[in-house]
């Protein structure tokens, strides 16, 4: 019915954070610059370059399932915009599947790119051990 | 059925996604993420439909499927539209930049 509209308001969240620190990575890149400190750190991605996956991940999986529920006719382009709104029964019908379904989908991402982060982060982690072990 | 063409769409972009040289250039990594993404979105709806109904969720209609197939490649079709315009607007390669600097 609306089950989108919570991965979607995640996206909305998670696309401000992403702007908030890669404006500090920024910073912190320019204080960097003159330091060793800037070579330690240069194969590893940045974690806003990380979030810019979760955004893809949810604002693209959103939109799809924004088309699914127009072509359900769940989603009109007119108020209010949601079918299901208008009757105070289907609303609660509504509700009710955004806070069980739409809520499982939003954690089922995030986690997702969670392990994604956990292995990109392994995978760093050992090409900077070999790196370390062949300047030895 | 939906979900089967969408998660069919993520596993043929992810092997075009590993085998090309220039992936990063396409923005192909953005594709493949919203189709994983939407497959598995509709896996949570699919486990929900599945807890409602139980082994009927198995049996669909004939008419049912087609509709659903009929979704999916119209979803699989606005997803790559989506992707064209994100690559068109961020113009790695400089096509459209290079197309109106000669132009102007």
């Amino acid at each position: 019915m609306a089950c989108f509209l919570v991965p979607t308001a995640e996206a909305v969240v998670t696309t401000i954070a992403t702007k908030v620190i890669e404006s500090k990575e920024r910073k912190n890149l320019k204080a960097e610059a003159d330091t060793e400190s800037l070579h330690v750190e240069a194969d590893k991605l940045p974690f806003s370059k990380k979030m810019k996956w979760l955004n893809n991940m949810l604002w693209g999986g959103s939109a799809l399932l924004a088309f699914e529920h127009v072509w359900h006719g769940e989603v009109v382009p007119f108020f209010p915009f949601l079918t299901a709104a208008g009757d105070p029964s289907s609303a609660a019908e509504m509700l009710h599947e955004m806070a069980t379904a739409g809520v499982t989908m939003a954690v089922l991402v995030t986690a997702v790119w969670g392990c994604m982060v956990a292995a990109s982060n392994y995978l760093e982690k050992k090409a900077d051990e070999q790196k370390k072990e062949g300047a030895v | 059925m939906t979900l089967l063409v969408t998660v069919f769409a993520a596993l043929i972009t992810t092997i075009i996604w590993y085998k090309s040289a220039n992936r990063s250039e396409m923005k192909l990594g953005t594709l493949c993420l919203m189709f994983w993404s939407a497959s598995l979105m509709w896996l949570v709806d699919a486990i929900f439909e599945y807890a409602e109904l139980g082994a009927e969720f198995f049996t669909p209609a004939v008419a049912d499927m087609l509709n659903d197939f009929y979704l999916g490649l119209s979803v699989v079709a606005f997803a790559m539209i989506i992707w064209l315009v994100i690559l068109l607007l961020k113009d790695p390669k400089g096509v459209i930049r290079g197309m109106l600097v000669k132009k102007n």
